[in-house]
């Protein structure tokens, strides 16, 4: 007999869990999301870092400070086995006055503690060495060289493609409105598309992680959004090299700038705490981005005029009462594991988080993980039109002419590889045609133009493919069809 | 140079089948060049086939057509002329190996290829400002599009992109979009202009009395609300100098946000090789030829400057034919001492930047204000002409003589009250 394991959310924590859970025999692992695609929640939108584990206090942060390096460890291997785009480029916490080194010496002395050898302060000059344009207030940075980026939703994507290749069933558009528990043992879950049974119920639900946790009766936590919002500049501008931070204060770990996985220069973010209700709230502010703006500044005099500015957005981060990651399983409702309050460095932490959780089946839970004889650990990234060189487009135009043809021109994406994007979809189990599932695996609509040229063609064939109106393909899920009928529905008198 | 794969020759490859770039193939082929014209579109005709309304070829044809029209016309000479052209090919990279030696690397359906050519004409079009590009801020919501991407779902795919609009811009496209919208039915609830003045020509100004649609000059959009779908747009009002007046702010209701806030010339693969970009056109320097910085680099169209007319693109994209054919005669054109043209009072941008003084030319040029009874006036040759009304609106095209101009070192161009 099998475990029936129910993972709810499908963000970089569940999905995680789920890859490392599918890799034993004696599981069976169902991974629930209320979104139409994997990653759509609080993993979407943040600075997309794979931090150094040097500043989560142990004394008070145990999980995140133990978890953050683990995770970056991790992911060291990760990104290779799953093909996620990524870029080691470390980071430099940069020092503007001598007060700062103070701060600096703490973190240097933290991050020894947490297990991050390697890390030192550097002076003026090898600071300007290391990234030229600078704001010449600089006078010295701590220098964390294992610090990178990736691509936080490609991540999410990579993870659950490999996890559902293992075995595991995704359940998308599924909502949890219920934990069924019996005799102080969870059964399993209630959704909008009926009951899930489970042995073994790991609530990874980002923001709503409280409100799951009430269902099973477990209320001594909170999750409040934390707002934070950013800047994305066109591409070929100058950015730095490395990430900059500034030296943090008790509040905050300031305004990063950076050049981002795709090679844009992105600033942000600032930290504005939400009300616990207001877990929706991904809309810009004015006064938000000016605060980031101003920040940044700091750190990257040279910003670029307004004019070049592509995109700005928001994203929340899942604050926890207390601060530190809750990951546990409940002693009062057997079979409840707590993966909450997985704020930053959650993205860092996740794969570590996944062992961590895998760790709690057997401990806490004396489930007896069996591993699989055979399991794959990886995945194939999609085919990518800007990643060819002219002789494999000409490669690939065998197999399928439309990798020759361009959809998106900012960023050279092409019909093939949009095709195999909605391919993948189909295989997670995606039902909602939506352009962002696309954009997400291809990044097409991300470029210069936000899609103006490229989006009615994404649109025709999500169409096609899905067997759907074009006016019925959303922007990102039910509720944001692109359009409200046919040109003549109007007219007619049926829109 | 690039191993493994196809290897094709021309004199001049034409990128972009717009009408620059048609019109540019077309005089190519009849001046005994031999061409390769390239889009990366199913059809040729650029963002014509979309352009459902009439207005088109006055000039360029001496009757009025639609767009489709305008576009077919230029389509059959291209046939009729035998002209070679590729559809779905993009671009992807231009090499300027030397001045008579320059390859376009371009992916099809049928594969990658290099078309090496002599001369190149750039006529990649536009691209349209988004509303991340102007500032709005607030929800991420679909029903936010560019005009031209909601001309495109209605015109090509018959996709009606929502039925209660708020428009951003008062040039043409934003005036031609809302007539469009109203036709379908849809309720067009405003029209929001940043500037005094309407930005479109007089004739498409007209459409928001036809239609009954309100404009509300110096006034912005500055933030858009809604779950899935576009709920509510917030405008402000601004000043004089365009600063927005506290407390004006009100919501209006809509369920589409339409943005028509001017387009930038795409010109990313020029500056890639190098070609000078004059910054008030945002396209290249060229002299009077049409050739950029890179010699043997041409440039016609909204890919040069952004035009209000069809049948301005058309010529451009000749005179750009005519550039390329004289450079391949011989081996290049001649270097010699260009008369500088420059931005005097009340210009805010013009091209060609150099001119020759050996032929007449085209002077393409807008105003940074609108007047009534002006002239043009080049105080260095005395040149003047008079004009009734000069708006940002409308590009000024001006004929200077060889003859008339040939000895000067400078021109500088204003456009001052009588």
């Amino acid at each position: 007999m099998k475990t029936k394991v129910a993972i709810i959310g499908a963000g970089i924590s569940g999905a995680s869990i789920a890859r490392v859970l599918s890799r034993y025999e004696n599981l069976e692992v169902h991974l629930i999301e209320k979104a139409p695609d994997v990653g759509w929640g609080v993993s979407k939108a943040n600075t997309a870092l794979i931090h150094g584990g040097y500043d989560d206090d142990p004394e008070r942060y145990p999980m995140r400070a133990k978890l953050c390096i683990r995770g970056n460890r991790l992911w060291h291997q990760w990104v290779k086995e799953l093909e996620i785009p990524h870029i080691w480029n470390g980071a430099l916490i940069v020092a503007t006055k001598d007060d700062d080194f103070d701060e600096l010496e703490k973190l240097l002395e933290r991050g020894r503690k947490n297990g991050v050898p390697e890390m030192r302060l550097v002076d003026r000059e090898e600071l300007f060495h290391l990234e030229p344009n600078l704001t010449p207030e600089a006078i010295g940075a701590l220098w964390v060289p294992i610090v990178g980026q990736i691509g936080p939703i490609p991540a999410v994507i990579a993870i659950t493609e490999n996890a559902v290749a293992n075995g595991v069933k995704t359940h998308l558009e599924t909502e949890v409105t219920g934990i069924k528990v019996e005799n102080g043992e969870v059964k399993g879950v209630e959704t909008n598309n009926g009951f899930i049974e489970a042995d073994i119920v790991i609530n990874a639900a980002g923001l709503y992680a409280d409100r799951i946790a009430r269902m099973a009766g477990i209320d001594y936590f909170e999750i409040h959004p934390r707002k934070g919002e950013y800047w994305l500049f066109d591409e070929g501008l100058p950015g730095p090299r490395r990430v900059l931070f500034p030296t943090p204060t008790p509040i905050s770990k300031g305004i990063v700038v950076t050049t981002e996985v795709s090679g844009h220069l992105m600033i942000g973010p600032n930290a504005q705490d939400l009300p616990p209700e207001e877990k929706e709230d991904l809309s810009t502010t004015r006064e938000g981005l000016e605060e980031v703006w101003e920040g940044a500044k700091k750190l990257w005099p040279q910003l670029p005029p307004r004019s070049k500015v592509i995109r700005t957005f928001a994203g929340l981060r899942p604050e926890p009462t207390g601060g530190d990651f809750i990951i546990k399983a409940e002693e009062e409702v057997g079979g409840f594991i707590n993966v909450a309050g997985i704020r930053s460095p959650g993205l860092t932490s996740a794969p570590a988080i996944a062992h961590e959780v895998a760790g709690i089946i057997e401990r806490d839970l004396g489930v007896k993980l069996v591993e699989k004889e055979k399991w794959n650990p990886y995945r194939k990234e999609i085919s990518h039109l800007f990643m060819m060189s002219p002789e494999g487009v000409n490669e690939a135009v065998k197999r399928n002419p439309s990798y020759g043809k361009v959809v998106c021109r900012c960023n050279n994406v092409s019909e093939g590889d949009v095709l195999e994007a909605i391919e993948r979809m189909k295989f997670i189990g995606v039902k909602t045609p939506s352009v962002d599932s696309v954009k997400f695996r291809t990044k097409a609509t991300t470029g210069t133009c936000q899609g103006s040229f490229c989006r009615p063609k994404i649109v025709m064939l999500l169409a096609r493919e899905y067997g759907v109106e074009p006016w019925k393909v959303t922007l990102k899920g039910r509720g944001s069809e692109i359009g409200v009928g046919d040109v003549k529905a109007l007219l007619r008198g049926d829109a | 140079m690039f191993p493994g794969i196809p290897m094709l020759n021309y004199d001049v490859v034409v990128i972009g089948g717009g009408p620059a770039g048609m019109a540019a193939a077309a005089r190519a082929k009849e001046l005994g060049l031999n061409v390769l014209l390239l889009d990366e579109n199913d059809y040729l005709g650029g963002i014509l086939p979309q352009c459902i309304h009439p207005g088109f070829g006055l000039h360029y044809f001496r009757e009025e057509l639609t767009g489709p029209e305008f576009a077919a016309r230029l389509a059959k000479r291209l046939v009729e002329l035998g002209v070679e052209y590729r559809t779905a090919a993009r671009v992807m990279e231009i090499r300027n190996y030397s001045d008579l030696e320059k390859v376009v690397i371009f992916t099809s359906p049928s594969g990658a290829y290099q078309a090496w050519a002599k001369a190149v004409i750039y006529a990649a079009g536009a691209r349209e400002r988004h509303a991340f590009e102007i500032g709005i801020v607030g929800d991420r919501v679909a029903g936010v599009y560019t005009a031209g991407e909601a001309q495109t779902l209605m015109d090509i795919y018959g996709v009606l992109p929502g039925k209660e609009i708020v428009i951003v811009g008062s040039g043409d496209v934003g005036l031609i979009m809302a007539r469009r919208f109203a036709l379908e039915g849809a309720k067009v609830k405003a029209v929001i202009e940043l500037m005094p003045y309407p930005g479109g020509l007089a004739r498409n100004v007209m459409i928001l009395r036809d239609f009954d649609i309100p404009l509300y000059l110096s006034h912005k959009v500055v933030e858009v609300r809604g779950k899935g779908r576009v709920e509510r747009v917030k405008v402000v009002k601004v000043d004089e100098n365009l600063n927005e007046i506290p407390g004006s702010e009100f919501w209006i209701e809509a369920d589409a946000l339409i943005i028509s806030a001017g387009l930038v010339p795409s010109v990313k693969k020029l500056t890639a090789i190098g070609v000078e970009i004059d910054p008030s056109t945002g396209g290249p320097v060229v002299n009077d030829r049409l050739e950029t910085s890179v010699p043997g680099v041409f440039a016609a169209g909204n890919a040069l400057l952004i035009n209000d007319l069809v049948d301005y693109v058309a010529e451009q994209g000749e005179l750009a034919a005519e550039g390329a054919k004289e450079f391949i005669e011989n081996g290049g054109i001649e270097s010699r001492k260009w008369i500088r043209v420059e931005k005097g009072e009340n210009v805010r941008l013009l091209a060609p930047h150099r001119l020759s003084g050996e032929r007449d030319v085209y002077l393409y040029l807008r105003v940074a204000r609108p007047m009534e009874d002006v002239e043009l006036r080049i105080p260095e040759v005395g040149k003047r002409v008079k004009l009734s009304l000069a708006t940002p609106a409308e590009m000024l095209r001006v004929k200077l003589k060889a003859e008339e101009i040939r000895d000067a070192e400078k021109l500088t161009v204003e456009v001052v009250r009588e």
